[in-house]
């Protein structure tokens, strides 16, 4: 019996020491031996847990088997049929608690590095221009979606690989939402961002930018201007804040807007480009998530000298993704782990410098499972720093919920929609990724599109029942219950 | 002064909402108010000083040019309504935004008293128009060059304590003269509504840099204002976040002037971001 390799072929990345001055992509991808080599860890199991794993349900075995057998066009249409971005994906994607959290392999080593080869078949697909299945004849049927982030994107891919036409109304002036604003090119490439956006337009669908639905133009608007269906996916944008004293000083950023200067607005080449940014030198971010990674991580590039990422639970329960933090540690950033702000402290001019914290220790579990961090008495410490970047996590934009009182909102500001069609309580309109659910991940904002795309399908179809079912309140609370 | 073109947006403005804008590829988005729009024209007015390096670079545009971005119109507008004797006051270019709110305002019935201020006669324009939509207008300048020696403040100190019934003051323009506007009124009760214009980027909710505190509360000016209790702004944090990077528009405003030398008076086109 063949032995089986224990050893998952490593991930070539940017040394640290060059990498922490520049935005280029830190992973670097595997080369063609090192994916042959990698798939062939695979053992084609015949319970094919990974699968569930994946929320858009990539038939991962029979992708990996193509690979495996050189089948670069055969793997690459296997995940095309189910993701219409895996270049981004592969990328971006928690695998750690997805696919890969699910692989036999588990039991007795590391699991398939699935998303390192996703990544490489779809940088392959790219780099060949290798063209995904055409589009279906031209229905005539119209569709608005709102936002172009990954749940738009993929709802428009997805309606004009239909043959509907898709129109995409963008508030900022780039398309890609939080891929374009919020993740840094040393994660997700700018070019990956627009090969992707390119083929989401060689299909049909149009994008307009610098449109704000709820303000520019209604939702009733567009659905009295003959769009026939509107697919909303604004997203979850609105940055959350401490709400500590000195919250306001200069040199207090939310991620949200540190990011979008540096990625969207091209602060890091700042006079070159007209925004500036004020480049830290001791920087201190607040939280624990991806977010606060990248942030973190950009601010070591731009040139602080000293970063720190401030986070009231412990390594344990951190929310990053384990590559994000392990990538974070090897370029220097510095943990200040069960600790909690109290203020930001500034001088006469008003800008920060420093903040001080609390040290806290884990209580029992709350209602999540995690353990709640409690203050330790007495343990105030000050942190001499001269930006703070808050990296608490986001929540839905209210400017479409507001201009549009008869979509039903939801709790934290979102938009309650059917999660199993993405129909909102108004007629002919749809709701989708981090709008619906809050902040999440690409790739569930992106199976929301899929799912809403499909359900918008049928009902252009003039499948399922002519009368508008709208959410059903009474089974998405039983949902919510059922997952809570 | 600048018509843009921009249907979209001139179909939906009111009195007291802001556009964004970028002049070219590599742009910062400013926040700008609008000044007035033309629905069947299609068009949208805008005023700017040219002070910064997007402001000089949008003074040197010429007839036919085309902006990159121009997205609006965003904020909340005006509350429009009959309340009575409504003074608009205006500061530099913010005269320009006082128009479409005054007009809005006699509309509804309102008295309208204008105020206008500039710093010399040079500088003064539409006054004409402000006349047209004002039941009362009354100029000042800092130099005298033209209509009242002196700041805004003055003529609204003067009406409130000769017992003139004033229901409500609507001021835009420099911050620091809402402060004052808003302090003047203060002491006599009398509502007063300011436009705050702090630094943006998106102007939709999602950066939150353009954070004032009204009232002890956190708000995002582009989302929850632009309009606010002028009695209920901490106007130093205003004034020290506008000058969150002081040092970052010097430099930017000495590159760009660098590039305007080199090439015989117009701006660099700048390549397209990649």
């Amino acid at each position: 019996m063949p032995k089986l390799n224990l050893n998952v072929v490593p991930m070539p990345q940017q040394d640290p020491s060059a990498r922490i001055h520049n935005f280029d992509e830190v992973a670097l991808g595997y080369t063609p031996e090192m994916a042959r080599e990698e798939v062939s860890r695979c053992i084609q199991c015949k319970n094919r847990p990974c699968v569930e794993g994946c929320p858009v349900g990539i038939d991962i075995p029979v992708f990996l088997n193509a690979l495996r057998s050189g089948d670069l066009p055969g793997a690459a249409e296997v995940l095309y049929a189910a993701n219409s971005f895996p270049a981004i994906c592969g990328r971006v994607c928690p695998q750690e608690t997805q696919c890969q959290a699910r692989c036999t392999l588990n039991k007795r080593q590391a699991p398939v590095q699935i998303g390192r080869l996703e990544r490489f078949v779809a940088d392959w697909a790219r780099e060949q221009k290798w063209r995904r299945a055409g589009v279906a004849p031209a229905t005539g049927h119209r569709v608005a979606i709102v936002g172009a982030g990954p749940a738009g994107l993929c709802a428009a891919a997805d309606l004009a690989k239909l043959g509907h036409s898709a129109t995409i109304f963008e508030a900022l002036h780039k398309p890609g939402g939080v891929l374009a604003y919020g993740i840094p090119s040393f994660r997700l490439p700018r070019d990956v961002i627009q090969a992707e956006v390119d083929e989401v337009r060689q299909l049909g669908v149009e994008i307009r930018t610098d449109w704000v639905i709820g303000k520019t133009a209604t939702i009733d608007e567009l659905l009295d201007e003959g769009y026939e269906a509107v697919f909303v996916a604004t997203g979850a944008g609105l940055p959350m804040f401490l709400h500590c004293p000195g919250e306001n000083l200069n040199g207090v950023y939310s991620a949200n807007e540190f990011l979008t200067r540096v990625n969207l607005m091209g602060a890091s080449r700042f006079p070159e480009y007209d925004t500036p940014i004020r480049v830290p030198r001791r920087v201190g971010v607040v939280g624990g998530g991806n977010v606060a990674m990248d942030a973190v991580r950009s601010s070591l590039r731009l040139g602080a000298e000293e970063a720190y990422i401030v986070y009231r639970r412990s390594e344990k329960e951190m929310p990053a993704r384990h590559e994000e933090y392990e990538h974070a540690k090897e370029e220097g950033v510095r943990f200040l782990l069960l600790t909690n702000p109290v203020r930001i402290l500034g001088d006469e001019k008003g800008n920060v410098v420093g903040m001080e914290c609390l040290r806290m220790e884990l209580g029992e579990p709350d209602e999540r499972g995690r353990r709640r961090p409690i203050p330790v008495k007495g343990s105030e410490f000050v942190v001499e720093l001269d930006a703070v970047i808050v990296a608490l996590g986001t929540s839905p934009n209210p400017l479409v919920r507001r201009a549009t009182p008869d979509l039903r909102a939801g709790a934290h500001g979102t938009i309650v929609a059917d999660p199993a069609t993405g129909r909102t309580a108004k007629p002919r309109v749809w709701a989708g990724g981090d709008a619906v659910t809050g902040a999440a991940t690409v790739i569930l904002a992106m199976g929301e599109g899929r799912q809403a795309a499909a359900d918008i399908d049928r009902f252009l179809r003039g499948q399922g029942p002519a009368e508008w079912p709208g959410v059903d309140l009474e089974r998405v609370s039983h949902a919510v219950a059922a997952t809570a | 002064m600048l018509d843009i073109e921009a249907p979209a947006v001139a179909r939906k403005a009111l009195p007291g909402q802001f556009v964004v804008l970028r002049v070219d590829e590599r742009g910062e988005r400013i926040p700008v108010t609008v000044a007035d729009y033309d629905r069947a024209a299609g068009t949208v007015t805008v005023v700017v000083m040219a002070v910064g390096t997007t402001t000089r670079k949008l003074a040197m545009l010429e007839e036919g040019d085309a902006l990159p971005t121009f997205v609006g119109p965003l904020g909340n507008p005006t509350h429009v309504d009959k309340f009575g004797t409504v003074v608009c006051i205006g500061g530099g270019v913010g005269t320009a935004m006082t128009y479409p709110v005054a007009r809005a305002m006699r509309e509804a019935g309102n008295e309208v008293v204008t105020i206008a201020g500039w710093r010399n006669q040079g500088l003064i324009f539409w006054e004409d128009r402000l006349r047209e939509v004002s039941d009362e207008l009354i100029v000042c300048t800092d130099d005298g060059s033209c209509g009242r020696k002196g700041v805004v403040t003055n003529p609204l100190q003067e009406m409130l304590e000769a017992g003139r019934r004033v229901d409500l003051v609507i001021a835009i323009g420099p911050a620091i003269m809402m402060k004052f506007v808003s302090l003047t009124t203060k002491p006599h009760g009398v509502k007063t509504v300011v436009s705050l214009n702090p630094i943006m980027i998106d102007g939709t909710g999602m950066c939150g840099g353009c954070r004032v505190e009204v009232g002890g509360e956190t708000k995002f000016a582009c989302v929850d204002g632009p309009e606010f209790d002028g009695h209920l702004v901490d106007w130093d944090l205003l004034f020290q976040r506008q000058r969150s990077y002081l040092d970052q528009e010097r430099q930017s405003l000495a590159l760009f002037e660098q590039h305007v030398c080199r090439i015989d008076g117009k701006p660099a086109t700048a390549p397209t971001a990649p």
